[in-house]
């Protein structure tokens, strides 16, 4: 059982968003960096569990990024994993990402490639199904659960108001989300055995981007909240009803 | 050239956020001097013909029973086929869960660029005269989750956009479309579905438009039947702060956040939570948001439209039943 776990650098959840060069950077001033929570918590966890049930199971990991990603591919080796890949490109395209990713991913012949369900920085919940796509293999998408017996997974997934269990044989490409596994705490071990772990840096092979970032903005702040007295609570209805015409 | 709309269904029936990409999909076409077609597949037990009351003209269905369930893989090669015979320009598709998994793979295979969670119609206004959709195609979407927004250029002949659910507003019109049968190469579905669970009878979170959640604040579980009273009188959902669905007061699915789900409503109206950034991301997209909360510091005040500083335990009984007096309701 080959294992290859996508890992995506993004901006801790409480960095500011702001931006640069006539609004066209992020402004990555002061950002601390983490790894993306779907593909830590849910992703990378997720395999690391199938890896503890299964002694011969290997877990690739995978980034696409410069050199900068490395603290947070090491970290991601402390949680656990085998060895780690650093594709040297930067790049915001879905396509020019994916494209990488899935000529690692021929190369090594995995059983199963996991993402997080998105990004917590472009949202674009598109790696997953374009990898599924080049590859050529199935794709179950914002995936709760995850089991294996022999070739067989067995994959819950959300559907609108519920959920969907999908039975499908390996190879499979899966994006997960919050339910697959229980967030981890790397321990020192880990920690230290991260930093032996080889980590591989190779040249991107050429391939399109298909998008650009035009540019970025803010929303419109908010106006300032209006505040109704508790014991009115009827004026708090009337406004909803009148004039933010909610109710 | 036409403007190609994924009709998205479930157990026959049209879901509302497809609804919503018929409109919008309508608007495209109309900004682009061209005609909406909508593709559906799978058996549909609504009449599609009056799904042209949203604008599209003509629906093509493939009605083979392997594609009543979604295998994102087979799904998107039968809409290549759809969209190379009509010739389509732009693809759209409802970010929603069949979205997310449909649109990727189509970009792929049409080496179209995708723009996931467009929350506006594009901007063409630097295209050409003669040729509308070649450049200056800009989308519009959210990025850093709904803390701010990018402006996206798809440089692609063939263009696909997944748009935002809630973000772009039905509208019914007059109209009838002419539903034809599309005769696709269909293979065998690779994946298989076993078991489908549904909470019946309950507003979607994801698609609701009113959406009544409450944190910590409430205090225990049993405090929830408040909650749900005032979401039963609003039509709403349901949903809770992250601290409450892993103290397991409430299910996960009802966990709005950056780690559950991401919702827009028109309303959203937070009881009892602190409104800490993880909390924010998730809901910020919200058109208009409320907040009750004790404490008058509770950062989320910053983030209301309109907000109370009080009791929750007295404030909610008593706008739940303002609110029936308002509807009418006994």
């Amino acid at each position: 059982m080959k294992i290859l776990v996508c890992i995506s650098k993004t901006p801790d959840t409480t960095a500011k968003i702001a931006f640069t060069d006539n609004n066209t950077k992020f402004d990555v001033n002061g950002v601390q960096w983490i790894i993306n929570p779907y593909d830590e918590w849910y992703a990378l966890v997720r395999a690391i569990e199938l890896k503890e049930a299964d002694a011969a199971a290997t877990i690739h990991l995978i980034t696409v990024g410069a050199a900068d990603a490395e603290p947070i591919i090491r970290k991601a080796l402390a949680l656990g994993g085998d060895e780690a890949i650093r594709v040297n490109a930067d790049s915001h395209d879905s396509f020019y990402i994916a494209s990488q990713i899935a000529e690692i991913a021929k190369q090594g012949g995995y059983d199963l490639v996991l993402t997080g369900k998105e990004t917590i920085d472009y949202n674009g919940s598109s790696i997953g199904g374009m990898v599924a796509e080049l590859l050529d293999q199935p794709y179950v998408s914002l995936a709760t659960k995850f089991e294996l017996a022999g070739t067989k997974a067995t994959i819950t997934r959300e559907i609108e108001g519920g959920e969907e269990v999908n039975e499908v044989e390996l190879p499979v490409v899966v994006s997960a989300q919050k339910g697959m596994a229980e967030a981890r705490i790397p321990n020192m071990r880990g920690i230290m055995a991260a930093r032996t772990k080889p980590l591989k840096v190779v040249e991107p092979i050429a391939a399109d981007a298909l998008t650009t970032v035009a540019g970025f903005g803010l929303p419109p702040a908010k106006a300032g909240v209006k505040l109704v007295a508790a014991d009115n609570v009827e004026e708090l209805v009337r406004l909803l009803h009148e004039e933010a015409k909610a109710i | 050239m036409s403007v190609l709309i994924f009709i998205d269904t479930t157990d026959g029936h049209v879901k509302k956020s497809s609804l919503e990409v018929l409109t919008y999909g309508a608007k495209v076409a109309e900004q682009l001097g061209t005609v909406a077609e909508g593709v559906v597949l799978g058996s549909v037990t609504e009449d599609l013909a009056a799904l042209g009351k949203y604008g599209v003209k003509k629906i093509h269905q493939v009605a083979d029973d392997s594609l009543n369930h979604l295998d994102a893989q087979l799904y998107a090669k039968v809409i290549a086929q759809v969209a190379e015979s009509t010739g389509a320009k732009v693809i759209i598709f409802s970010n929603n869960v069949d979205g997310k998994a449909i649109a990727p793979r189509l970009s792929v295979r049409l080496k179209a660029g995708l723009v996931s969670g467009a929350v506006a119609l594009p901007d063409t206004s630097n295209a050409r005269p003669d040729d509308p959709v070649g450049r200056g195609f800009v989308v519009k979407k959210n990025v850093f989750s709904g803390k701010a927004f990018a402006n996206i250029s798809v440089s692609t002949d063939i263009k696909i956009i997944a748009l935002s659910p809630n973000a772009y507003k039905t509208v019914a019109g007059d109209g009838t479309a002419e539903v034809v049968a599309f005769n696709a190469t269909v293979d065998a579905a690779k994946v298989k579905v076993t078991n489908t669970t549904k909470a019946s009878g309950e507003v979607v979170l994801t698609e609701a438009e009113i959406v009544v959640s409450a944190g910590r604040g409430l205090k225990g579980p049993e405090n929830w039947g408040m909650v749900e009273e005032l979401a039963k009188v609003l039509h709403a959902a349901t949903a809770c702060s992250r601290p409450v669905a892993d103290a397991h007061w409430r299910p996960h699915n009802e966990h709005v956040g950056q780690t559950g789900f991401a919702i827009a409503p028109n309303l959203y109206i937070a009881i009892g939570i602190s409104g800490a950034i993880q909390h924010l991301a998730g809901v910020n997209r919200s058109k208009v948001i409320v907040v009750i909360n004790k404490d008058a510091e509770a950062p989320f005040f910053k983030a209301a439209d309109y907000g109370i500083v009080g009791d929750a335990f007295e404030i909610i009984p008593k706008m739940t039943e303002a609110i029936r007096k308002l509807k009418g309701v006994a």
